[in-house]
């Protein structure tokens, strides 16, 4: 460990880069060739340029919606990986053997994988899909404060930024993916790890809390004329009740985890265990933000399901009011739930009864979500798209992963089953089962839309018959094991007879492995048959809602006219009843201009970051400094909008009329 | 909900489609920092309620009856205050269109705020001479921690407020600028807030025994 720092580097010396790792040492060399050849190819394609002003200074929602999209998958290539490890890992380290990671490294991996799934792939792909969708669905021609976020989506990325740098230059936190102290406080974790994980989500869940207000505020203030909140498409809804928990819940993760810096970098006693510290005291708030978390994440998959499955089955979603009543009672339940995370804690039985009885209570609307989906399907004419596919293996995948979490509510039953692998496979259950099959679900349903053709039906079913198979293989071994008593987090066994659990385990892995790449194929294999999959009428799926309605993909004024809306399912009554797209009578559109600003405050955040981690006072300084006077100094830009001319809109929209009459 | 009632409200016939001329959807900005606020809020809640948990945790060393002096934070507490008064005034010059009025009440409130800062400042100082360190206890860390965090965003509000004085200089009293008065006026108003929470569960509740 660095002792004494210095002025310049902090505590940053040569010792900090792993070259005496090997895996890490392999990893960082092919990361370094991979992004060496993509910078290569962007210059050889003379492509900066077109970069930057189409997309890193880009405010338009739909292309910040397309960046968090392929942030989210990235980061998940390197979650899946860190899975992988652990699994190899898990199925080879018996008896004699201590597998090939050792414990430091072992507890760096699962607490990056927690870390980076949640945050830096979960988020992603939700505030992706919300950021695309919801002002195409309220015929919006934007969100409310487009400046805002371009600033929230670097945000997000200098979060990522730092938990990969992690990866090359010192080391990440070995305390588990929401850092408990005493064991992430300054005397049991010295190094850089946990000040990684303090900012990285630091600077992401600044990005995150605002870019919540901001689609609640779209949500609230720009929906087009007619759409009153009950005529909202569900996915709306359910966005908005997601960036409801999300306003109100990231202040207090930002608020606990400056508590913790507090108690690393200044010596206050928080949550240390003397000078009257209280650690159980974090486990409280991180959770009072971490339950919300959870439907965070779920509330807008459930979003895309039910658009899914009313597209799919032809039918307007059954139980419309009561799908909407069922999202806000668990948002609201969402915040009653928190302590059903520490029912060991201690307590006493009545505030685990209360605890364990609200966490029960949740299942109700959740429950009558899923009859209503099923009755949506009932007497539909449904068709087997992918989409659909991955809405029905959701059903029944959730359903079972909600019992495991009704059983581990149980506070008795949660004092066996706490801290155990049926824990990991409850949350893997549902997580996996909702959030990634409706993310998956949610992007090949509106990938025709942002792009303007289909993804490919044959590899994605392969990838999504991989997916479902995977999961099931790699999970189910993990309820055994849990059942068996077998904890979390261990990276060597004693007991020969469990191997067989783990080796199953890891071949699961393997399965969910071939279906990420069969995704992968299904993309490059889209973009190479892109004309026989070509969309021309913006409507592939004959949808419901008002995204369907413009072209695919859509122009950057989104809609030449905005919409006015009589009905639920506003797209749907307008085809019903003879719509005829306008064609003349075009107007100069209004539309926010393009800035640099975001990317430079976020750059100049993760920089503070970085510094903050390695104690680099003089630039952790120098960067604030620079950031607050750059905010200020873009305060003083008032030059902010623009109209796109008339001539522009009358040829976008005359390109749409010659290929709506070709199709 | 019925499709009767709500059709009333829309002033457009059933088979109308679009908006013929341009749709501008009201300004946001007013709601979005309010919701700004109440994120703000629950990092005061969040402070709050560890200074619940922690605030009589003294760790044998000196409690809220040995340190504060309720003298002077009823000086600080009335220098917030007036600020807040004299934002009031300010804003009021404004909606009269008075820039050098506007100007005037903003520089007084700045004046208080800084006076506050400073206050607040010398007490902590002064505290500290006393060893009554944030690493002393754990009521320490959360009283400086709630104390300061208050602090911190009333020295931000002043640095906004000589910035927005900047551009009113600038550019007048625009519709940005007066919006962005608005935004300003929310947030001063909130800290004052803010401020009656920690001068009574911190100070107040702090002496008693």
């Amino acid at each position: 460990m660095p002792s004494a720092d210095s002025a310049i580097f902090g505590r940053l010396t040569l010792d900090a880069i792993p070259y005496h790792e090997p895996i890490l040492l392999v990893t960082f060399v092919a990361t370094a060739l991979l992004g060496l050849a993509v910078v290569w190819w962007v210059t050889r394609a003379g492509a900066w340029g077109y970069l930057w002003r189409e997309w890193i200074t880009s405010i338009d929602h739909k292309k910040i919606g397309i960046m968090y999209i392929i942030l989210g998958l990235v980061m998940l290539m390197r979650g899946f990986a860190d899975a992988l490890l652990m699994r190899a890992q898990q199925a080879i380290a018996f008896g004699e053997s201590a597998g090939y990671l050792p414990s430091h490294h072992y507890d760096q991996i699962f607490t990056a994988h927690g870390v980076i799934m949640i945050f830096f792939v979960a988020m992603p792909l939700v505030t992706g899909l919300m950021n695309y969708i919801v002002p195409l669905q309220i015929g919006a021609r934007d969100v409310a404060f487009p400046f805002l976020n371009n600033f929230s989506f670097w945000m997000t990325v200098g979060g990522a930024v730092l938990v990969m740098a992690s990866l090359f230059v010192g080391e990440f936190a070995r305390t588990g993916w929401l850092a408990y102290p005493p064991l992430s406080g300054v005397a049991y974790s010295p190094g850089v790890g946990v000040d990684y994980y303090i900012w990285a989500l630091q600077i992401a869940g600044v990005g995150t809390t605002l870019s919540g207000i901001n689609l609640i505020a779209t949500i609230v203030k720009m929906r087009a004329p007619g759409m009153t909140m009950m005529r909202m498409p569900i996915f709306t809804w359910t966005a908005l009740c997601t960036n409801v928990l999300i306003v109100a819940s990231f202040p207090v993760l930002g608020a606990t985890l400056a508590l913790l810096a507090l108690d690393r970098y200044v010596g206050t006693n928080f949550f240390t265990n003397d000078l009257g510290g209280n650690p159980m005291m974090y486990v409280n708030l991180i959770w009072i933000w971490g339950h919300p978390e959870v439907y965070i994440l779920i509330l807008p998959a459930f979003g895309v399901f039910s658009e899914v499955v009313s597209t799919f089955s032809g039918k307007r979603l059954f139980g419309y009011t009561s799908m909407v009543y069922a999202t806000v009672v668990i948002t609201i339940l969402s915040y009653l739930v928190w302590l059903h995370h520490f029912f060991t804690m201690g307590s006493g039985a009545s505030v685990n009864a209360f605890f364990g009885i609200t966490t029960m209570i949740i299942s109700i609307p959740t429950g009558a979500k899923i009859f209503n989906w099923l009755f949506t399907m009932y007497r539909g004419r449904v068709r087997f798209e992918l989409p659909m596919m991955w809405t029905i293996a959701f059903m029944l995948t959730f359903v079972v992963g909600g019992m495991t979490g009704v059983m581990l509510a149980v506070p008795p039953a949660d004092f066996i089953l706490h801290n155990s692998l049926f824990l990991v496979a409850h949350f893997h259950h549902v997580i996996i089962g909702g959030v990634v099959f409706g993310m998956f679900a949610g992007i090949v349903f509106w990938f025709p839309k942002a792009f303007g053709f289909r993804l490919d039906p044959y590899w994605g079913t392969w990838s999504f018959w991989f997916w479902v198979v995977g999961f099931y293989v790699a999970f189910m071994p993990l309820y055994v094991l849990g059942l068996m008593g077998v904890t979390r987090r261990l990276n060597q066994f004693a007991d020969p007879s469990l191997q067989v659990w783990f080796v199953i385990a890891a071949f699961g892995a393997v399965l969910i492995a071939l279906g990420i790449a069969c995704f992968v194929i299904q993309i490059a294999v889209s973009i190479l048959r892109r004309d026989q999959l070509r969309d021309t009428t913006g409507d592939p799926w004959h949808g419901r809602t008002l995204e369907w309605s413009t072209s695919s993909p859509p122009p950057d004024y989104n809609f030449a006219f905005t919409p006015v809306v009589h009905d639920l399912d506003a797209w749907e009554d307008m085809k019903r009843r003879g719509y005829k797209r306008p064609v003349s009578g075009f107007r100069p559109i209004h539309m926010p201009k393009n800035t640099w600003a975001g990317v430079v405050l976020a750059g100049l955040a993760t920089l503070c970051g970085f510094a903050l981690i390695w104690h680099i006072w003089w630039l952790a300084a120098l960067s604030f400094l620079t950031l607050i006077a750059t905010a200020i100094f873009h305060t003083f830009n008032y030059d902010r909008d623009f109209h796109i001319p008339v001539e522009d809109v009358v040829r976008t929209e005359g390109q749409r009329t010659t290929l709506l009459a070709r199709a | 909900m019925s499709s009767d009632t709500t059709t009333a409200a829309a002033p457009y016939d059933r088979d109308v489609f679009h908006v013929e001329g341009e749709e501008h959807p009201q300004g946001s900005t007013l709601l979005g920092f309010w919701l700004y606020l109440m994120s703000d809020c629950l990092v005061f809640a969040v402070l709050f309620a560890t200074y619940g948990v922690l605030g009589r945790s003294y760790a044998a060393g000196p409690s809220g009856a040995d340190l504060f002096d309720l003298n002077l934070v009823a000086i600080n507490t009335a220098m917030l205050l007036l600020s807040s008064i004299t934002y009031g005034f300010a804003m009021l010059a404004m909606d009269k269109g008075r820039v050098p009025a506007t100007q005037g009440w903003l520089a007084v409130t700045g004046l208080f705020g800084l006076a506050f800062v400073g206050i607040e400042l010398y007490e902590f100082v002064h505290l500290i001479h006393e060893g009554a360190t944030p690493q002393r206890s754990a009521f320490l860390s959360s009283f400086y921690a709630l104390v300061g965090t208050h602090g911190t965003h009333v020295t931000f509000g002043i640095l906004w407020l000589v910035v927005l004085m900047a551009q009113v200089a600038k550019r007048g009293l625009i519709p940005e600028n007066r919006r962005r008065l608005l935004c300003l006026s929310m947030f001063w108003h909130f800290l004052d807030v803010v401020w009656i929470g920690v001068f009574t569960f911190v100070y107040l509740m702090g002496v008693l025994p």
